[in-house]
């Protein structure tokens, strides 16, 4: 650069990064994190196809229960499970599902509260949506002790748990992050010009709804 | 393209979507398993067809800040197999005699996409560097005082890498006739023209000495 140019400058400091590749570094980092999360994903429903239909003799303790899915708590006789299947808990989690899509409108009902400046809209909002998922939280832990089968039950209850475990590991993540907006929101942070540190775990939020209708459709109901 | 969780209210669109054809694939399900699997494979086609259509809007052309002395025009050229045509040297002669003008010729590395995978760009960049130095030996043989880089690969990259050093303030893109240009053929005129706020001149070089 010439000296002309630099002396119609006030400018310090190092110059601005080159974004030669054209795409918002906001964007960039959410595309990445969705790529990562989708493999991660990805890779726990691989596991979870693969042991239901590509290998449905995978289990150690009761092979031929595998027919079934779930598969029988015992042997089956004569091709019949008469042990009856292992049940996953179908309602309950459904109504789960009722709770943590409506955090999602509680979540983008707060968004937009605080977008036009109503400051008690948006905490009622953003405390209405950290129970939610709170409520769904513990209610996944209280299935969890109450489902009739545990890890060691066979693969169908490794990739069960595995699947649903991973899922609310970012209900977990998802919860850190909501409870640190009704945090700072309490204390008068946020306004309808100001308001980014509120998007971005909206935008968690609603990933972690949008898996958890994947997960729920694919595991308990089909 | 845009991603579906660029804002929160697009994701929260998304959601709903989602909540919409997952309802859809049970449901079809849950009448027969073939229909359910056929409902997920055109909701997931009708998903990707949706996405790779949709386009995002651009950003703005970046602005290219004028340098030097205030009477000192400044023109990028950029061409490769084109660079020795009468019709570009034809271009830049008119440009030289009109103003105090620079130039900066720039000869993008042009590669098959497996050598440039594979960092084998040393042969590209030889011809490159030979187009060039004969181009601007011609320039300098009529009085036109040239400066010549070899740029990326990638011609919209060079052009890119180029203005930010030289700060142009027209950019003067040399390409083969349309149906035997590539460069036409990916738009890079286009692009040119709308990454950047100063003017793009397109020239079209029908046959080489």
């Amino acid at each position: 650069m010439s000296a002309h140019a630099e002396a119609g400058h006030e400018h310090h400091g190092p110059p601005a990064a080159n974004q030669s590749s054209r795409v918002d570094a906001r964007v960039l980092g959410m595309l990445l994190f969705i790529g990562s999360e989708i493999m991660l994903f990805g890779s726990f429903f691989t596991a979870y196809f693969f042991i239901r239909v590509a290998n449905p003799h995978s289990s150690t303790i009761t092979p031929d229960a595998w027919q079934f899915w779930p598969p029988c708590k015992a042997p089956p006789v004569g091709g019949e499970c008469t042990a009856g299947q292992y049940e996953f808990p179908v309602y309950v989690a459904g109504i789960n599902t009722a709770i943590l899509v409506t955090s999602s409108f509680t979540v983008h009902w707060a968004l937009q509260s605080i977008k036009r400046g109503q400051r008690k809209a948006f905490l009622a909002g953003m405390v209405l949506t950290f129970v939610m998922g709170l409520a769904f939280l513990t209610t996944q832990v209280i299935e969890y002790l109450n489902v009739g089968f545990n890890t060691g039950a066979g693969a169908f209850a490794s990739v069960f748990f595995g699947l649903t475990g991973l899922h609310g590991a970012h209900v977990a993540v998802g919860l850190s992050l909501l409870l640190m907006v009704i945090i700072r929101g309490f204390r008068g942070h946020y306004s309808a010009e100001h308001h980014h540190g509120v998007e971005l775990p909206g935008i968690y939020w609603h990933f972690v709804d949008v898996m958890w209708i994947v997960v729920y459709s694919t595991v308990y109901l089909l | 393209m845009e991603s579906p969780f660029r804002s929160e209210e697009a994701a929260f669109k998304f959601l709903l979507i989602t909540l919409g054809a997952f309802a859809l694939i049970v449901f079809a399900a849950w009448i027969s398993t073939a229909l359910g699997f056929v409902t997920w494979i055109v909701l997931s086609a009708a998903a990707v067809w949706a996405y790779l259509r949709q386009r995002a809007p651009g950003p703005e052309p970046a602005h290219v800040e004028h340098v030097g002395a205030e009477d000192e025009r400044r023109v990028l050229v950029v061409a490769n197999e084109t660079v020795r045509g009468e019709e570009l040297m034809s271009a830049i002669s008119t440009r030289a005699l009109s103003e105090k003008t620079r130039f900066l010729v720039v000869c993008p590395a042009l590669n098959t996409r497996v050598k440039t995978w594979t960092s084998d760009e040393d042969p590209a960049r030889a011809v490159a560097q030979e187009r060039l130095d004969e181009t601007l030996a011609r320039l300098a043989s009529v009085g036109i005082d040239a400066a010549g880089q070899i740029g990326d690969g990638d011609p919209l990259v060079a052009i890119d890498d180029a203005v930010r050093t030289f700060h142009p303030d027209e950019i003067v893109i040399s390409t083969h006739p349309p149906g035997r240009s590539n460069w036409l053929e990916r738009g890079i005129v286009e692009s040119a023209t709308a990454r950047f706020d100063v003017p793009v001149s397109h020239v079209v070089v029908e046959s080489q000495d």
